[in-house]
């Protein structure tokens, strides 16, 4: 017996603690990848704004893409997107569902919160960031960890792991994005013939798979050294990978088939996992891998409709 | 620099820890030798482990605000008040007592009202009474209780006793901090919590609570579907009704997640809709079905009191119990228990007076700087006259505003409430305390051992609401053989 109005807030509290867990992946690639490339090369700190669809509000807030307004808009900013603001969302969905939700959950989600509210600003600077994206990382580890460990196997459980399914496998295709040419643009014109480029693509592709923590896995399933079809191919399609879109989508399916009345919503998932599993990597990478992401986004975000006419309270 | 009680000074007023300077009574000895064996600073690092412990577990209220609402941490001193369990089970009997004849008294007004043909109070007291439902008459609940939850405001005066100051019988509230504030002690005095100093244990209260609402269902299943009715998340005691829902393993619902078909209640759930037996609701009768009371209301549901009516759900309390929570009806309090049980009553009533009665009013209005005068239906400490702290002009106000509606105001002396010491910053120090035990009525009753203790925070404030600075203190109910 799980309430509409609860189910919703479950999941949208997995959604969010997942979405600021990504976030704090996808700063922390940026941070490292600084670090990686030679001197002179400048990233494209826009293209964060871009990969994480905050175009529109980050243009009306600063003129300029420096890295410090980037990060600042990420992590800190009261603008509904920074991970501050995620964390304060999964701390107001995990208090108003704190009488289905395991109390020791509630305690690290709250704690989090407050870690964060008063680490966020210092974060910006270079200096401390690292400490905090991978504190904030860790910490949303421990708390599925523990939800894993104390939740009983019931509906409200599977609304934890649809949320967080679908948010992981719709930010996995977000963090591949990075690995886009348009990251590197000062590079592509110093740069332009393809074997100069080697170098620091394997870099930049090394960097998109730490941030996963998927640079073990990768290595010990691909058995290849680091490129760019093999990793992309990595993240969206392999099925045992636990952050690979395609695993995510498939634990989305496992979970419908325990709720009740979920056929459109299996629906429109096959089709997302037909679109992930049919991709050709190669033919995508030589052109269009953008618009394909973001046509897997969308219908990533169609799944979460037929969710919410599904199962959650009308809108009044 | 250790707590020395010889310059703990609580001057005229009635100390609940120490009897004379140096010296404490018998219940609280221990805690008293204790707390001298640690130094100021060591108390003052529990308090901030007490602070910490209250912020991790969330343990928090909402204040009203022009700014919007804030979630406040809730706020404890971290020593625990003392009572000795000989003069609690006496209390816990009156308490009781004064709940049975209660439910009588609203049982009889909506039914056969021999109450009001015995004159034993004026007819108008009640049907003028903001409280008074008249759609409830002729319905006939469950053992004939209406009010199933009850907190009732106790204080002590300058002779130590426990005396009335009123009933909550609406939708009383600090059950769930009674049970943190014990949580909280324990973290902060484990050592305290041994087999040599018996503390009556406060965590059956949930247990209690959902025996008492499951005793209420129309349906005899075995697990039947009790719901806890919340206003909301910006609700002030939302975290008290998603704890209570919490410990009782009941669902959390708001108006918006119930609907009413065929006169029968159910929730929206995922699987679609599901039936409820029996509702602990937390909302205002006014507020409780827009079909029958304030049209306006967003927070009730359609068709309950219907529902209700033709007993198909269970509605604690029910609809019109605060009938007898109004101040004026609370005078008559000891004549009620006389009038239905028989019995003298065991807890006293504070002395007062009623405006609407001309001989009481006047003396009212010629001693109202001495009096603290108390509208009838306001809660929380809200639109109160403490005399003998009111501007010329607060009492000309007042004068105005009995003269003009004297139904509507009581009086009473104002009491010099007991202290109790608190830490604080340097020593500790004594503040004014009252006491909100919460009493359980359906098929059987029961009384929290011990209650919610309220403490004001200001030196001399007798201001004891959370939601005016107010503090709390973990109540231990020490055996004292």
């Amino acid at each position: 017996m799980l309430l509409s109005r609860v189910a919703e807030r479950v999941y949208w509290q997995a959604r969010y603690l997942e979405r600021a867990e990504n976030t704090a992946r996808l700063l922390s690639v940026f941070s490292a990848l600084l670090m990686d490339l030679p001197q002179g090369t400048k990233l494209g700190w826009h293209s964060l704004i871009q990969i994480t669809g905050n175009e529109k509000g980050f243009n009306e807030r600063f003129k300029q893409a420096q890295e410090r307004h980037v990060i600042r808009y990420l992590l800190a900013e009261n603008n509904g997107v920074s991970i501050l603001n995620m964390l304060a969302y999964t701390r107001e969905n995990a208090r108003t569902t704190r009488e289905i939700m395991p109390t020791e959950a509630f305690e690290l989600i709250n704690n989090l919160y407050y870690k964060a509210r008063e680490q966020a600003e210092p974060g910006v600077d270079r200096g401390k960031r690292h400490e905090l994206l991978d504190g904030i990382v860790a910490d949303c580890q421990q708390i599925w960890g523990l939800l894993a460990g104390t939740m009983s196997r019931d509906s409200a459980y599977s609304f934890v792991r649809m949320g967080r399914g679908l948010e992981r496998a719709d930010m996995t295709t977000r963090i591949v994005d990075v690995g886009s040419s348009k990251l590197l643009p000062e590079l592509e014109v110093e740069a332009a013939d393809a074997d100069s480029r080697e170098p620091y693509e394997n870099i930049l592709w090394m960097n998109v798979l730490r941030s996963q923590s998927a640079y073990q896995m990768y290595r010990q399933h691909v058995r290849e050294r680091v490129k760019a079809e093999e990793v992309v191919r990595f993240l969206l399609q392999n099925e045992e990978f636990p952050r690979a879109t395609a695993h995510n989508l498939t634990t989305v399916t496992k979970v419908l088939h325990r709720l009740p009345n979920s056929s459109k919503v299996k629906w429109q998932t096959d089709k997302v996992r037909r679109l992930v599993r049919d991709a050709d990597i190669d033919r995508l990478l030589r052109r269009g891998l953008l618009r394909y992401l973001d046509n897997v986004q969308k219908e990533i975000a169609r799944v979460h409709f037929k969710i919410a006419d599904t199962w959650f309270l009308p809108n009044k | 620099m250790r707590v020395n009680w010889k310059s703990y000074n609580p001057g005229q007023f009635f100390d609940e820890l120490i009897s004379s300077p140096g010296y404490a009574r018998k219940p609280a000895r221990r805690l008293a030798s204790y707390l001298q064996s640690l130094n100021h600073e060591d108390l003052l690092q529990k308090k901030t482990a007490a602070e910490l412990a209250i912020k991790t577990m969330g343990i928090s209220f909402t204040v009203y605000s022009d700014a919007g609402n804030i979630d406040r941490e809730w706020p404890m001193d971290i020593i625990p008040r003392m009572i000795a369990a000989s003069e609690w089970d006496q209390t816990s009997k009156g308490l009781e007592q004064r709940l049975r004849a209660l439910n009588c008294f609203i049982h009889d007004i909506y039914n056969e009202q021999k109450v009001l043909k015995d004159k034993l109070l004026p007819k108008e007291l009640i049907f003028d009474s903001g409280n008074f439902r008249k759609q409830c008459v002729g319905i006939k609940p469950r053992y004939n209780v209406w009010a199933h939850i009850c907190g009732t405001d106790l204080i002590k005066d300058h002779d130590g006793q426990f005396y009335v100051l009123e009933d909550n019988l609406r939708v009383p509230s600090g059950v769930s901090y009674m049970l943190e504030n014990r949580r909280v002690t324990k973290r902060v005095f484990p050592e305290l919590f041994d087999s040599n100093y018996n503390i009556r244990p406060v965590t059956e209260y949930p247990t209690e609570l959902y025996d008492m609402l499951a005793s209420l269902s129309p349906r005899q299943v075995k697990h039947p579907s009790i719901v806890v009715l919340t206003p909301g998340i910006y609700n002030s005691a939302y975290f008290e009704h998603s704890f209570l829902a919490q410990r009782m393993g009941a669902e959390l619902v708001e108006g918006g997640d119930l609907v009413v078909e065929d006169d029968k209640v159910f929730m929206r759930t995922i699987d679609g809709l599901a039936p409820v037996d029996v509702i602990y609701r937390r909302i205002d009768d006014l507020f409780l079905d827009p079909s029958v009371f304030n049209k306006d209301s967003v927070l009730g549901v359609s068709g309950l009191f219907n529902a209700w009516v033709k007993g198909n759900v269970a509605l604690a309390n029910a609809p019109g119990a605060g009938v007898a929570d109004d101040k004026i009806i609370y005078t008559y309090v000891p004549k009620i228990i006389k009038y239905y049980l028989d019995e003298e009553p065991i807890l006293p009533n504070v002395p007062s007076y009623m405006c609407i009665d001309k001989k009481e009013r006047d003396h009212v209005l010629k001693n109202l700087d001495k009096l603290v005068v108390k509208p009838a239906n306001e809660s929380g400490g809200y639109g109160m006259l403490i005399g003998p702290q009111a501007s010329k002009k607060e009492l000309a106000e007042f004068r105005r505003r009995i003269k003009a509606d004297p139904r509507n105001y009581m009086a009473q002396p104002l009491i010099s409430l007991s202290t109790v010491p608190i830490l604080g910053e340097r020593s500790v120090e004594p503040r004014h305390v009252d006491l909100r035990p919460f009493i359980l009525q359906g098929a059987n009753t029961y009384v929290t051992p011990g209650g919610l203790s309220r403490v004001a925070m200001v030196k001399g404030s007798y201001v004891v609401n959370s939601s005016q600075g107010g503090g709390s203190k973990d109540t231990w109910i020490i055996e004292d053989f």
